[in-house]
């Protein structure tokens, strides 16, 4: 219950966060929402010696489009998403996840950054990134850099992040016409992590046909999986249930849960199929302008 | 009740707001982490990783130059007091701190002492144990074959094998079953789970160097209890111990056991002279602290082809980790697990139940159990179910068919139980009426043409509470009779206090509403105590429902004795013979005299300014209650389920719950004790379990991966009555606080169950996780 | 600022002798303290044990049972798993600052007459979620309290009363208020 101690720091700028999480060498921790660090730092399973609180600097909060991107800041509080009338109109995925995020407690302190960044395979967000072909923004010593979702998740809790950057932004391009997106998980208690989960970003042409497609899983591998072959089975194909079914299928095989208290591996398995189906369904529906 | 008919204020029946609200929703209440005092200092704990080790080392240099940390104690230290061991509460020993061997991942094996509660936890950090570890025991069966590791190797006895314990007519039994026309087999597991009351275990132990008086906050149910057994074990004078159950927060049997813990703090504010605070995390509270369930039940039943029920043979064996710790009274190990005939008139029933140790954590009824009824009544409905199936006969009908009729009572079960009052079929009844039983099924064979899956199940249950007449039940030798002294002052206002010990049933309300009806006084001028052991008279606490029927007896009791008294000294006022007197409508009239009349608020104020020659000054009396009979609360529960088939995920559409206490004391509070006994019935059919892998580790530990129901799955309850009041108790109430989590699970199970009928599944042990639906729908077969 | 501040005293702190300590102004429940503080005190020990307000409840170790929600800058937040530096010149309100000059708050006043609470421990947490919600949605449906309280973990209750209570209070505070002055 009680941390060990901790150096602590709350810059005011990136500059000055940058240059604490250099100067503290790969020892220092970024603490924003600080609802994933703070309950393994109580029970003692991480010691960071130095936390760098990022929540003091100003204009790293925001949900805006600008230059062809939505562009989320860092330190959004994941209850923002659930907030924005600009979400829910054109990244309904975004919605979708944070509702089934956590708890709202919890969300009202923890940070799409947070939950992009910390490469938990049960986090939701990622699933959501690798759908939406997100790109995540990087501040470090050595300047700004960027890195696609779909190159960001290396393992378990381990992201592109360098021991001396930090997230700074996630962009995502802005939605095109007949685009629907969706995401839902299923878990054993609402708040828990995913048995199975799945987000899915479909396009169509004016006859009803894929043109563009990308699905992210949750739970069920090492990180979060981007269902390439998945999303390549759709392309050019008519969206209707047996090829979303078909796609699901591959999403299933692409999937690599192991058997924990979140089911045998075998059920995630078939899950990640069924869940993939479902989110597909509703972004087509979406697409074709429903809800 | 019409608005002219003669009532009290507060009085039995009416919903009058709770007492202890005012100071709780302000958050004023006192629990026992709030209690602050001069000097205080924190204890914490070093726990053990492994399940089953040898200590070879402690080192404590680390710890001790933690700023802040004063004290490290050890196994050794304690032994050398002779406090190492203690015994349980089941006449077994148990550990407080090891001298040389863990037997439980988690077990407390040094405590460190410090001035604050984060460098008391650096402190536990820092101590350093080295262990070489032991073969691990985890399978109770594996743990009684031959060879099997010994974990106990202090007992003279060495093996796992604790106890066996049988009732019943065994010969009478198998030539029944073997006569029978039909016969169903089933094994049940019932795995272990843990109650989680909001609030964990915790005290601050105070030892006063200069008075010599020993103060203990506690979060106990059985503040009295616990106070003989400190005497008996420190040999400190029982006058000078004052055990203090404060405002607790929730205990459902988890906050009965005697806890390393606790002893540990005192131990350290004898050897500190200051007091000491232990406060547990709740990761210590699910891994070490008392579980329950764990019973792996094999169930036969015999019926005639008619569907007559004949006989139930039942052998049990209980998972108890590695001390019999489970605090039931003492001539039932097993528990009142022999209620397990149920609301049916079984002709002939045996049951045996053995306990193995394993390397677990110890207790066993820690859950709103009533001891081990959750047990009986999970196995006999579920059984019934199966009967039904075989029989091709609906559940409804066929529990309607075989109960044990009203005008039985008292009944004698086979298995030597006489219960007081019931009216099953009556229950059943109404909840068929209420959820539209018929409808249900009609709708059911729509949905099943059509491959769609719902369930609907039932429960039946006889619960079996008020522990106990003390000719069978006792804890540790002290007999299970619970007590009232109440007080009038005055100014016809009540000072009342209780042997038992509140968690939020509300006994600050209930008890009063009871004194109130019989003493003619409003409930709002009766104050209620209970768990201050110097002031409350001798109770066995709070748990297994016992309240009402015990203490609630004994309020009534007592207020009949002051009754009789009051009767003299009204008698005196309106100068009358006492035979002239009667108690009619809440005062005391003189027999055909209407308008001669006293008020029991006058004659308080005479007992104390003019009471008569030959009574003594004063309005008080104490009723020690030894019940003559245990009561017997009913009801029957309807659960429907619709279940997502492609994902196995079951979800609760409808649960009307009719429940018989028996007189109903305050109808709010009996149905907030009904919501929450369902949702922690609700949460062992669907969610919780704690399982351990062969090493000994324990997963679901911590509240991330022990999932208790949130108000999101909690369905919306539905409740109603029916009353039948208990023929031996003085109101007539029966108590009802673990009604519903007896009743619960094995509604839910059964509605499952019955929705995969076309599966060809007879049983699926809970929780009914999705993925074991899942796999059912997918050819899992007969029985998982 | 600090001039203003009610300092608190040392004794009273949660710090280890030896460990560094910062200085932080919070303002609870109206009132400003400034107290000296170790960088992993958490928030709710600080009110708790420095502060001396004990109606917020620690109930896991884990971030699930909220037992130990407050008000952070008006939104409920669990402070168990704030550090109290994060708090450092913002404002918190905690259950002790529901009620106004000793008359309950809505929330809490429903709470009593719905029958609420039974033990009492997840209520305090229970209640500063409920009041955030229905400042956002003073009509929430049974689902949307539901999920609002998802968070608050409670044993006792089964949740139908708690749900009852704070649609209860919901009502009550779109009422026009009874002649002579505010809630």
């Amino acid at each position: 219950m009680i941390p060990p101690e901790f150096e602590y720091y709350a810059p005011t700028s990136v500059d000055d966060a940058i240059a604490l999480l250099s100067r503290f060498n790969g020892e220092a921790k970024v603490l924003a929402g600080g609802h994933s660090l703070l309950p393994l730092m109580k029970l003692r399973l991480a010691s960071p010696s130095v936390l760098v609180d990022i929540n003091r600097i100003p204009g790293l909060s925001y949900i805006k489009e600008e230059g062809g991107h939505l562009k989320i800041g860092a330190t959004t509080r994941t209850n923002d998403l659930l907030d924005s009338t600009l979400l829910r109109k054109s990244y309904p995925i975004l919605t979708d996840a944070a509702h089934e995020i956590a708890d709202p407690l919890v969300r009202n302190l923890g940070t799409v950054g947070g939950n992009v960044c910390h490469g938990d395979p049960g986090n939701d967000l990622p699933a959501c990134m690798l759908a939406l072909g997100g790109v995540f923004a990087l501040a470090g010593p050595d300047g700004a850099r960027t890195v696609p979702a779909s190159e960001f998740y290396k393992d378990t809790f381990v992201t592109a992040v360098g021991p001396t950057e930090m997230l700074v932004e996630v962009r995502i391009p802005q939605p095109v016409a007949r685009q629907g997106t969706a995401y839902h998980k299923i878990e054993k208690r609402i708040g828990d992590f995913a048995m199975a989960g799945a987000g899915a970003r479909v396009v169509l042409d004016e006859s009803g046909k894929v043109t563009a497609a990308g699905i992210g899983l949750t739970g069920v591998g090492a990180t979060a999986i981007h269902a390439t072959k998945a999303a390549a089975a759709l392309l050019g194909q008519p969206a209707d249930d047996a090829h979303l079914q078909q796609a699901a299928l591959v999403a299933q095989g692409e999937s690599q849960p192991v058997s924990d208290l979140r089911g045998p591996a075998e059920y995630k398995r078939a899950m990640a199929g069924v869940l993939t189906h479902r989110v597909l369904v509703r972004a087509v529906a979406r697409a074709k302008g429903g809800a | 009740m019409s608005a002219d008919a003669p009532h009290v204020k507060g009085g039995i029946g009416q919903s009058i707001l709770r007492k202890e609200d005012a100071r709780l929703i302000r958050g004023k209440g006192n629990f026992v982490d709030d209690v602050k005092l001069p000097g205080m200092l924190y204890l914490d704990i070093t726990r053990s990783p492994y399940a089953h080790a040898k200590i070879t080392a402690i080192r404590t240099d680390k710890a001790l130059k933690v700023p802040g940390v004063l004290a490290v104690i050890t196994g050794k230290d304690l032994e050398a007091a002779g406090l190492a061991w203690m015994p349980t509460l089941m006449s077994d020993k148990q550990m407080v701190l090891p001298t040389d061997t863990v037997m439980y991942q988690a077990q407390e094996v040094a405590a460190v002492v410090a001035d604050s509660r984060y460098a008391a936890a650096d402190g536990a950090a820092a101590v350093e144990v080295d262990y070489e570890p032991l073969p691990v025991v985890t399978n109770p069966f594996k743990a009684l074959e031959p060879g099997a590791p010994v974990i106990r190797t202090d007992r003279a006895e060495k093996s796992n094998h604790i106890w066996h314990w049988e009732t019943g007519d065994k010969a009478g039994t198998d030539a029944a079953l073997d006569g029978s026309a039909v016969r169903v087999t089933q094994d049940l597991y019932i795995p272990r789970i843990h109650v989680s009351s909001m609030e964990t275990c915790g005290c601050v132990a105070n030892m006063d160097p200069v008075s010599g008086r020993f103060t203990i906050w506690m979060t106990t149910q059985a503040p009295h209890a616990i106070r003989t057994v400190y005497a008996l074990v420190t040999g400190l004078p029982e006058q000078n111990i004052r055990v203090i159950s404060p405002d607790i927060g929730g205990g459902f049997g988890g906050k009965v056991p005697v806890y390393p813990g606790y002893v540990l703090a005192s131990v350290a504010s004898i050897k500190t002279g200051h007091p000491v605070k232990w406060i547990e995390d709740r990761s210590e509270n699910l891994q070490a602290d008392s579980f329950a369930r764990d019973y792996h039940i094999h169930a036969e039943i015999g019926a005639t082809q008619d569907g007559h029920v004949t006989a139930l043979r039942v052998k049990t064996l209980a998972d108890h980790g590695y001390t019999d710790a489970a605090a039931n009274p003492s001539k039932f190990p097993a528990g009142l697990f022999h209620i397990i005939t149920g609301s049916y008139p079984f002709a002939k029933a045996f049951v045996e139940v053995d306990a193995a140790y394993t390397n677990k954590p110890p207790g066993g009824i820690a859950y709103r159990c009533s001891f081990r009824v959750t047990e009986a009544v999970y196995t006999i409905e579920r059984m019934m179910d199966l009967l039904a199936h075989k029989l091709n006969i609906d559940p409804a009908e066929l529990r309607l068919k075989n109960f044990i009729p009203p005008e039985a009572f008292p009944f004698r079960s086979a298995l030597g139980w006489t219960y007081d009052s019931g009216n099953y079929a009556g229950a059943l009844r109404k909840a068929m009426e209420i959820i539209d039983y018929a409808g249900l099924r009609r709708e059911q064979e729509a949905k099943r043409a059509k491959g769609e899956l719902m369930g609907i199940g039932i429960s039946s249950f006889t619960e079996i509470v008020g522990a106990g007449p003390s000719q069978t039940f006792d804890i540790l030798g002290i007999k299970m009779f619970d007590s009232a002294e109440v007080r009038i002052h005055p100014t016809g206002k009540v000072i009342a206090r209780f042997g038992t010990k509140s968690q939020g049933q509300g006994h600050e309300t209930t008890y009063a509403q009871i004194l109130a009806e019989e003493l003619g006084l409003p409930a709002d001028d009766i104050r209620v105590e209970e768990g201050d052991t110097d002031t409350a008279p001798y109770g066995l606490g709070t748990y297994a429902s016992r309240s009402t029927p015990t203490a609630g007896a004994a309020a009534s009791m007592a207020a009949r004795k002051i009754r009789e008294k009051a009767r003299v000294i009204a008698a005196h006022l309106l100068e009358v013979s006492p035979d002239d007197v009667e108690w009619k409508d809440y005062a005391f009239r003189v027999k055909g005299v209407p308008g001669k009349s006293k008020t029991m608020a006058e004659v308080a104020f005479a007992a104390y300014t003019n009471h008569p020659k030959g009574t003594e000054a004063g309005l008080e009396a104490t009723d020690y209650y030894d019940p003559p009979n245990m009561t017997y609360p009913f009801g029957s529960y309807i659960c429907v389920v619709d279940i997502d088939k492609e994902t196995g995920q079951v979800s609760v559409r409808r649960f009307v719950a009719v429940d018989d206490c028996g007189t109903i004391i305050n109808p709010m509070i009996v149905d907030g004790q009904i919501h929450g006994g369902l949702t922690m019935g609700f949460a062992p059919a669907l969610l919780e379990e704690i399982q351990y892998d062969e090493d000994g580790n324990i997963h679901g530990g911590t509240f991330m991966d022990y999932l208790v129901p949130t108000a999101v799955e909690t369905p919306n309850w539905e409740t109603a009555k029916t009353v039948t009041p208990s023929p031996h108790h003085p109101i007539g109430a029966k108590g009802v606080g673990e009604s519903a989590t007896v009743g619960a699970p094995p509604a839910i199970a059964n509605a499952v169950m019955d929705a995969l009928r076309p599966y060809g599944v007879d049983h699926i042990d809970i929780p009914l996780h999705p993925w074991k639906v899942w796999q059912a729908l997918h050819g899992g077969g007969k029985s998982a | 600022m600090a001039a203003t501040a009610r300092p608190v005293t040392p004794a009273a702190s949660l710090t280890t002798a030896g460990g560094t300590t910062t200085r932080i102004h919070i303002t609870v429940n109206g009132e400003l303290y400034s107290a000296e503080v170790e960088p992993r005190t958490l928030l709710v020990y600080f009110l708790r044990e420095v502060l001396g307000l004990t109606g917020t409840h620690v109930g896991c170790d884990t971030t699930n049972c909220g037992a130990c929600t407050v008000h952070l800058d008006g939104r409920p937040v669990k402070s168990c798993t704030v550090l109290a530096v994060q708090a450092n010149g913002r404002q918190v309100r905690t259950v002790e600052g529901l009620e106004v000059g000793g008359k309950l708050s809505p929330v809490q006043q429903a709470f009593y007459e719905e029958h609420g609470l039974q033990c009492g421990f997840c209520t305090p947490g229970m209640m500063m979620t409920a009041t955030a919600l229905l400042a956002r949605n003073p009509n929430p449906s049974d689902a949307e309290v539901r999920d609002a309280i998802r968070g608050n973990l409670c044993r006792c209750t089964g949740y139908v009363n708690i749900v009852k209570a704070i649609k209860a209070a919901g009502k009550k505070m779109q009422e026009p208020p009874a002649g002579g002055g505010g809630a």
